[in-house]
């Protein structure tokens, strides 16, 4: 019971801090920048300004248009909630899989392509053939990452996975530091930020995931927005438990959790704050580019996979 | 350093010789390819030390300072001189597509660890797991010399094979004895003095750097008119 | 007197000597005189070898038995006639400025130094320096064929250059990898490599890891040894650069090639006990003799038609050593002996033929034996060598391979004649012409030598007729020690 209320309360700690997330990505960015910033609560004001305002609706918008956004928003919070923060086991711990967790992302992706061409512009037409093609190549790359850990914990569930990292001995294993390369070149490229996607452009030639939120106002637009911000805060989330878990808490107990809680947002902002430099320093690559981007992920992860089993299956 | 971290240390550098046989094989750019090369030769070099000092080999110290000054400086060097002065530097262009090419890469990686495998279980040396990625990056830098028509490219792929048969050589023995390395490190030297002889001669004798051109000068004696 | 480092040292020196000598026609003196030495060397050398079974110099650092000593000389001998016949040779193309007098400073240079590599190949003990030394001896013939600076020489070099690099690199991994199981029996240090010891304890070796090396090394050096598929590079090389390089490359570099490699043989055999490495190499000798005699009739430049022809002889040795019984292993060490002889004569031949004629070009060579009676007589003799009649000692040879074929494997008895069959064929459809076809009206009058080739020919009769008996003992101890390795 104690353990069921704190999945509730995860899954609500991860939706309430995303905006902050993004906040405080954008804030870090504007620091780089010489920039004051609007500071990190404006993700949550731009929000809750979205919901206050009406929604208008392109005349020929069919029902998946109006339900997109409730079904990315569920998806992407579903995924959320179940891959561990603070608490190496939930009771939906089982279903964190992370082929599950894969499946999710690509339901909401899936609704979202929909949704673009739903209206009929040229524009969100564009974006969701973007999207697809681009997810075609970073699925496979972002599985085959996850699998050069899976194999070495014999399961592709999360908490499984963070137990055999925690248990085993520290090495230095290569394979691993290819896995989290690709990984991180593909959560890049998956939350949509530079230099694969700008999420503050509405650039006709560049744009990708804003390219299909075009025709979105009011709520519905929020929704979105809020989804992609649970997104990248989903996607740090599992980098931190596939390859940094250690500090995460592994009964419930009150302190363990606070204190877990602490070494998470602290891994968090590291993370955001690497992030923050690369965007920064990186400019945007062409289209084009992005497909040898996600290649030269995949070829990384496939490696790692190879160099397990050269180098650390027989030690 | 204790044995288990050292091999640790060697099986890093293993994996990141792979990784460069990969990006060589992948650039587009004369000078990223000599960069990358040279990175080969600086590791190969850091490789042999740390197994000289993990082995107490210390005939390898000599073999890592050689490598460095040969394969680290002054190959790389030596190849970007010719590279400026032949004004070569633009794009390379590869026979196939660089998706394709990684792909055959990936392949090709796999057989070598199909057929190396059976070899590691009969050796107890600690750096015998490196044995496998060196047969791949053997491989991987012939794939590179077939699949690329410039002369320099192909050059660099011969010292890339050479520096796979190094790594192989202190990977997965410990180094050979150093007489014999003296004596290989003296045959690159002379083959590259060579190629680079070579290099001023194809460029005066067919005012383009591309294989096939030269190729197409001894065609026509194959077939019948 | 050490005659053994005597015998090394003195193309090295020579060589390097020659390096600083101007004058073309002092150098060519010279460098007969320092093959002539070595030659004369090595003669002792034999000698001082044919009393016990095993040399070991220096230490375990080279080693003569009866399998490489007899190379040694016939390395030194062909090394020696073909300066001699080079000099005329040489002198003549310096003339018509095929070449100028720097290059052929580097070319007499070259050539020391690439005798300093074979001789130094073949009585290393240590497979490393085996290696190290073929390639060297590879690096000095580059620079040779590529002397003309022709675009076709150029060509010709590169391709020699890279596909030998790259077969030389699979090789020295197969070394690597007999390195890798014999460091765990003999130490880590250069016993390891010591062939000799290596032979000794053969039967420790790794079978897995020893039969994986010698796939590497059979590519490898049958890369060098000209074997298809690897052979592309022999006919150009052979093709576009000087006479005396294509008759020293097919005289003396193709064997010290299939001498590693069956050094390799013997050791594989000992740790595999099996047919493997024998049925890999006859696999590839059969391949390589049916493509070489069928290449053969499709080539119109004279050198690149005798280049198949090497192709072709250097098959027959690979099949008969991966044959592996005493007789197969006796007829392909004779065979070895008379194809050095008989072929570099022809290359020296061909040579002069194609000065006095002018071109390379089979088309264009007519009439000989009307205008030079010596080079037509001597390019019909030594086609009929090569070609395998009796009396040549080529006959003997490929008699006795046939043997062996019919006692151990009938059914490839029939390829094996129908591959000497279509290359005799082809050798002689294109020679009869050459040598009897209608006089060609722009013929030269050229400053010939024969005197090498006629002693080479001689040579070859002689082995026909009746084999010394030190040369037949050391055939069969040879023999004995290639096929000691089966159980």
């Amino acid at each position: 019971m104690n353990s069921l209320l704190f999945q509730l309360l995860q899954a609500l700690l991860m939706v309430l801090l995303a905006p902050l997330v993004a906040g405080f990505l954008s804030t870090i960015k504007a620091h780089l920048q010489n920039r004051r910033g609007a500071g990190i609560m404006q993700p949550w004001r731009d929000i809750q300004k979205l919901f206050a305002k009406e929604v208008v609706l392109a005349d020929h918008a069919s029902w998946i248009f109006r339900f997109t956004p409730y079904i990315v928003f569920t998806a992407t919070l579903m995924a959320a909630s179940v891959v561990p923060a603070l608490l190496v086991d939930t009771p939906l711990s089982l279903t964190a899989d992370v082929i599950a967790l894969v499946a999710l992302l690509a339901l909401a992706r899936f609704f979202l392509s929909l949704a673009g061409m739903d209206i009929g512009t040229a524009f969100g037409g564009m974006g969701s053939s973007r999207e697809m093609t681009f997810s075609a190549l970073a699925e496979p790359a972002m599985l085959m990452s996850v699998l050069v850990l899976a194999i070495g914990a014999h399961s592709t569930n999360i908490t499984t996975m963070i137990t055999h990292t925690l248990t085993t001995p520290l090495l230095i294993q290569p394979s691993i530091a290819f896995a989290l390369v690709a990984m991180l070149m593909i959560a890049v490229a998956e939350t949509g930020r530079i230099p694969i996607d700008n999420p503050t452009t509405h650039l006709e030639l560049t744009m990708i995931h804003e390219a299909m939120l075009l025709e979105y106002s009011g709520r519905h637009l929020a929704l979105m927005e809020w989804a992609s911000m649970v997104k990248l805060l989903l996607f740090t989330t599992l980098i931190i438990d596939l390859f940094m878990p250690w500090g995460i808490a592994s009964e419930a107990s009150l302190i363990g959790i606070v204190l877990a809680l602490a070494i998470w947002l602290f891994k968090l902002m590291g993370l955001l704050i690497i992030l923050a430099v690369f965007e920064t320093s990186l400019a945007k690559l062409r289209l084009f580019e992005v497909p040898q981007y996600l290649g030269t992920a995949f070829v990384l992860s496939f490696l790692g996979l190879i160099i397990h089993y050269m180098l650390e299956v027989s030690v | 350093m204790s044995a288990p971290f050292a091999q640790q240390i060697i099986d890093g550098m293993a994996a990141l010789t792979l990784l460069i046989s990969f990006a060589l094989l992948a650039q587009h750019r004369m000078l990223s390819v000599l960069n990358w090369f040279a990175a080969q030769g600086l590791l190969l070099a850091a490789t042999a030390a740390v197994v000289a000092y993990s082995s107490g080999e210390y005939e390898l110290y000599i073999s890592a300072i050689m490598t460095f000054l040969l394969k680290g400086l002054l190959l790389p060097w030596m190849l970007w001189r010719v590279i400026r002065k032949l004004h070569v530097h633009r794009e390379v262009e590869p026979i196939m597509n660089s998706g394709l090419t990684i792909m055959i890469a990936i392949a090709v990686t796999l057989f070598a660890f199909h057929v190396v495998q059976p070899i590691e279980v009969t050796s107890d040396l600690m750096t015998r797991n490196s044995m496998a990625i060196a047969t791949a990056c053997v491989l991987l830098s012939m794939l590179m010399m077939i699949t690329r028509k410039k002369a320099i490219t192909q050059v660099i792929g011969f010292l890339a094979v050479e520096n796979s048969l190094f790594f192989a050589a202190i990977g997965a023995t410990n180094g050979m004895p150093l007489v014999v390395e003296i004596g290989i490190a003296f045959d690159v030297l002379i083959a590259a003095l060579i190629f680079g002889l070579f290099f001023f001669q194809i460029r005066n004798t067919f005012d383009s750097m591309e294989i096939d051109t030269l190729n197409a000068s001894l065609i026509h004696k194959d077939e019948d008119e | 007197m050490n005659f053994f480092l005597a015998t090394l040292l003195t193309p090295l020196l020579g060589g390097l000597l020659l390096g600083v000598i101007r004058n073309p026609k002092s150098a060519a003196k010279l460098n007969i005189l320092t093959s002539s030495l070595t030659f004369i060397f090595s003669l002792f050398l034999a000698f001082e070898v044919l009393g016990k079974d095993s040399v070991h110099a220096m230490q375990d650092w080279f080693y003569l038995d009866s399998y490489n000593v007899f190379l040694v000389s016939l390395t030194a001998f062909v090394g020696m006639t073909t300066t001699i016949f080079s000099k005329p040779y040489m002198q003549h193309e310096l003339e018509i400025e095929r070449v100028n007098e720097r290059r052929m400073r580097l070319y007499h240079s070259m050539y020391q130094l690439f005798q300093f590599g074979m001789l130094l190949g073949f009585t290393s003990n240590n497979i490393g320096v085996l290696w190290v030394s073929l390639e060297l001896a590879t690096l000095a013939t580059v620079l040779l064929v590529s002397l003309y600076r022709t675009p076709a020489a150029i060509a010709a070099a590169w391709k020699y250059f890279i596909l030998c690099g790259m077969g030389i690199a699979l090789a020295l991994f197969g070394t690597i990898l007999v390195f890798f199981t014999s460091s765990a029996v003999l130490g880590h240090g250069n016993e390891a490599l010591t062939w000799s010891l290596l032979y000794t304890h053969a039967s420790d070796l790794d079978p897995t890891v020893m039969g994986i090396a010698f796939c590497f090394l059979m590519v490898g050096y049958g890369t060098k040894v000209g074997l298809v598929p690897m052979h592309a590079w022999l006919p150009d090389a052979h093709g576009e650069g000087p006479t005396p390089v294509s008759a020293v490359l097919s005289g003396l570099l193709l064997n010290l090639a299939l001498y590693a490699l069956v050094r390799f043989k013997m050791l594989v055999d000992g740790s595999t006990h099996s047919d493997m490495a024998g049925h890999i190499m006859m696999g590839f000798g059969m391949i390589s003799l049916l493509v070489a005699a069928m290449s053969l009739h499709k080539q119109r430049d004279i050198k690149r038609m005798f280049s198949f022809s090497s192709i072709e002889h250097m098959a027959l040795m690979t099949f008969a050593f991966g044959i592996g019984t005493p007789l197969a292993s006796f007829a392909a060490l004779l065979h070895m002996t008379v194809h050095s002889l008989v072929k570099s004569g022809i290359f020296f031949t061909v040579g002069h033929a194609a000065q006095i004629m002018g071109t390379q070009k089979m088309a264009e060579i007519r009439g000989l034996i009307y205008h030079h009676p010596g080079i037509g007589w001597g390019l019909l003799i030594g086609t009929a060598a090569i070609a395998g009649f009796p009396p040549f000692a080529v006959f003997m040879s490929e008699f006795l391979l046939f043997t062996a074929t019919l006692e151990s494997y009938p059914w490839l008895a029939v390829p094996l004649l129908l591959g000497l069959l279509i290359a005799m064929g082809g050798l002689f459809r294109f020679v009869q012409p050459m040598v009897y076809g209608e006089t060609a009206e722009h013929a030269k009058a050229v400053h010939v030598n024969m005197t090498p080739v006629y002693i080479h020919f001689a040579l070859a009769l002689l082995l026909g007729l009746a084999i010394p008996s030190f040369l037949s003992y050391w055939y069969h101890q040879a023999a004995a020690l290639i096929t000691g390795g089966i159980v």
